[in-house]
């Protein structure tokens, strides 16, 4: 988890950049996404029923399974990351029941045999994290929690007891993709989540241009970009790699340049 | 609403306060969509001890629904039973009328209930999945009723195998999106529903048809379906002055199933079978989540689902629409698991042959979905004794499905 914690400096806010699994050369892509300024990459777990996800990140799914992409192989696509990125943290964003199929402790077991840093799972609220949040805070793998716009004061307490690694302020109620939240709103979310905990706070959901991710960057310690990545990928299928690191180096030197 | 008994030896007093039937059921859902299922179950609770409440959901059920349903021996089908059985066997088939309500079949039960929970809530637009369309005609109905836009979900293989009900949603008022996405089925269009829901989660009511989903709707829709059992006991004792010997229903997420069978979980002589869909058989596609699956999450619920070992949901197959799905509802999986109820499963051909008997002995078209739980009646019937009673839920009628079986059957029409 060290490796997650130095990813976000007091000065700058940082780039968390989702891809999913299997989709496209994954491989390439991920190096892209490094040598573009991400800081933190979170990789998505494919699954055939993908509830909180839009279009673009659904047919990502899709495109992953269809190319018979197992749990196996996404645990090699980390391993082999781990070796080429030693100190980029890698989390894994996914749904309960890939996660769970084997036993959380196999899950945990194989996320340390594969240096992952944490894990975001989409279904598990914290009042059913009796199993898997165990499992991750006995092998320090980071429990990254989501909070939403329903997430209410009365609430969030509940949703940071085991939270760790960051919290993931999603921005608007909705699926992931195209939508954005009011600026004004991100603002005070922030604000608000900030004065109940010492975790970094990661906002996501509908960040598309350099210009929507600086301005959250200037409250925000990080900026969730994936849906515009995932449609790059989408366009250019296996010679992705090259856009890619050019849309996120806009992002990256947008949000690291911020509060300059 | 049910008189739940709080007894730690009673079956009917689950779930637990965080919604889980042993190790299953749960709240399984995204964050933002948290609050509101909190916020429900605590609407649920003040309306399940309001006596207005109470008054107004039995009133629309008399008045609207058409409830009580009859309770109605088939003595055709019985006799039919007994010419092909041995000496002194062939027990008394039972039908529990349910395909006779309003809509035709019992999802109007359920909805009714939701609307009503809906509407006391403040919730001004209404969502739904459905697979046969049942339970999006049942919804649109409600909603027409009261008065609330209605959203219908349908997987768009489902929108062709069942054209009618489509056409019957549009006339009452209801949007019904296709969905595009997996096999276009059930659970593809509960997918999408939970899409819409949380992008819509200020105003919008999500009635689920089946009994899961996230707590409270496995208990909710227990308790809204729970009418059936607690008036065929009535009638049963009425009629026979007795209860029967074994209690059958059609399962696909089990709403009906449930409904019957729970108030009679604590009669220990009362034995209760589920069927599932078997499809083209358990080897080959199905629909048999407990015969063929393993334990699981999935739409906010731990159960009993078609997977694969990596936890990738498997298409289900039946050609019944309203069981083509790869889950059971959480409450039946731990009735299965704890041995209280024994599960079996139909194919689609010996589904068709039963909708073709009971056609035939009785004058009843039925669903294909009962078609499954009926096929199942007539094989126990004929090894059961002539002094048993067996009762079954007849939960739909199959005016909608007559296509599909002609189909099936090699008529043109």
């Amino acid at each position: 988890m060290t490796r997650l914690s130095n990813s976000f400096p007091p000065d700058r806010a940082s780039l968390v950049a989702f891809i999913t699994a299997g989709d496209g050369d994954t491989a390439a892509n991920l190096d892209a996404l490094v040598e573009g300024g991400a800081d933190i990459i979170e990789l998505g777990m494919p699954f055939t029923d993908p509830m909180a996800d839009g279009p673009v990140i659904q047919l990502a799914n899709l495109r992953s399974l269809s190319a018979g992409t197992t749990t196996a192989d996404i645990f090699a696509i980390a391993k082999d990351f781990r070796a080429r990125h030693p100190n980029v943290p890698l989390i894994l964003m996914g749904y309960a029941n890939p996660m769970v199929r084997r036993g959380a402790q196999w899950f945990t077991g194989a996320c340390t045999d594969a240096g992952v840093d944490g894990i975001i799972c989409v279904d598990i609220p914290a009042e059913e994290d009796d199993v898997l949040g165990p499992a991750l805070r006995e092998a320090d793998i980071a429990n990254v929690r989501l909070a939403t716009p329903t997430t209410d004061a009365e609430r969030l307490p509940a949703v940071l007891q085991g939270a760790t690694g960051f919290l993931y302020y999603v921005s608007v109620a909705g699926v992931t993709g195209k939508q954005q939240a009011a600026q004004a709103s991100i603002e005070g979310a922030v604000a608000a989540l900030k004065s109940q905990t010492d975790l970094p706070i990661a906002v996501g959901f509908g960040i598309r241009t350099p210009d929507q991710a600086a301005a959250v960057a200037k409250t925000a310690d990080g900026v969730v970009v994936g849906s515009a990545i995932v449609e790059i990928i989408a366009e250019h299928g296996g010679n992705a790699a090259p856009h890619v690191r050019d849309y996120v180096k806009s992002l990256s030197s947008a949000i690291h340049d911020a509060r300059k | 609403m049910t008189e739940t008994q709080n007894s730690p030896n009673s079956y009917r007093s689950q779930p637990d306060d965080r919604g889980h039937f042993g190790d299953f059921g749960g709240r399984y859902v995204a964050e933002t969509l948290m609050p509101l299922v909190l916020d429900l179950e605590k609407h649920y609770k003040a309306a399940k001890i309001d006596p207005e409440f109470k008054a107004e959901f039995d009133d629309l059920l008399e008045h609207y629904v058409g409830r009580p349903s009859p309770l109605y021996y088939a003595e055709r089908l019985t006799e039919d039973v007994r010419n092909n059985a041995p000496e002194g066997k062939g027990a008394e088939i039972w039908f529990k009328r349910d395909e006779l309500n309003h809509t035709g079949a019992h999802k109007i039960n359920n909805c009714i209930g939701q609307i009503l929970l809906a509407k006391r809530m403040g919730k001004t637009r209404i969502i739904a999945e459905t697979g046969a369309g049942q339970h999006g005609v049942a919804t649109a109905t409600v909603c027409a009723r009261f008065g609330l836009p209605c959203v219908i979900y349908m997987g768009a293989r489902d929108m062709e195998r069942q054209q009618p009900n489509v056409f019957r949603m549009k006339l009452l008022g209801a949007e019904v999106i296709g969905v595009e996405s997996g096999a276009r089925t059930l659970k593809d269009a509960m997918n999408e529903a939970l899409r819409d829901w949380v992008a819509n989660v200020h105003d919008t009511f999500y009635i689920i048809g089946t009994a899961a989903g996230p707590h409270p709707y496995p208990e909710l829709v227990r308790d809204f379906q729970s009418v059936i059992g607690r008036e065929a006991r009535a009638q049963m004792m009425g009629r026979t002055g007795r209860l029967p010997d074994l209690l059958v229903a059609a399962i696909g997420g089990g709403s009906n199933a449930i409904g019957l069978f729970h108030p009679f979980l604590d009669d220990a002589d009362v034995a209760m079978l589920g069927i599932e869909a078997a499809g083209e058989g358990l080897k080959k596609k199905h629909a048999a989540s407990l015969a063929g699956g393993e334990p699981g999450i999935l739409h906010g619920n731990k159960t009993y689902l078609l997977q694969d070992e990596d936890g990738q949901i498997d298409e289900a197959h039946s050609i019944s629409a309203g069981l083509d799905y790869p889950g059971i509802g959480p409450e039946h999986s731990w009735l299965s698991d704890i041995g209280r109820v024994e599960y079996d499963s139909c194919t689609d051909e010996d589904a068709l042959a039963a909708f073709q008997q009971l056609c035939r002995t009785e004058g009843i078209i039925p669903a294909l979905e009962p078609s499954h739980a009926i096929s199942a009646v007539v094989k126990r019937a004929a090894q059961m004794d002539r002094g048993q009673i067996i009762l079954a839920n007849l939960c739909g009628r199959g005016d909608k499905d007559i296509f599909t079986v002609a189909d099936a059957l090699g008529v043109e029409m």
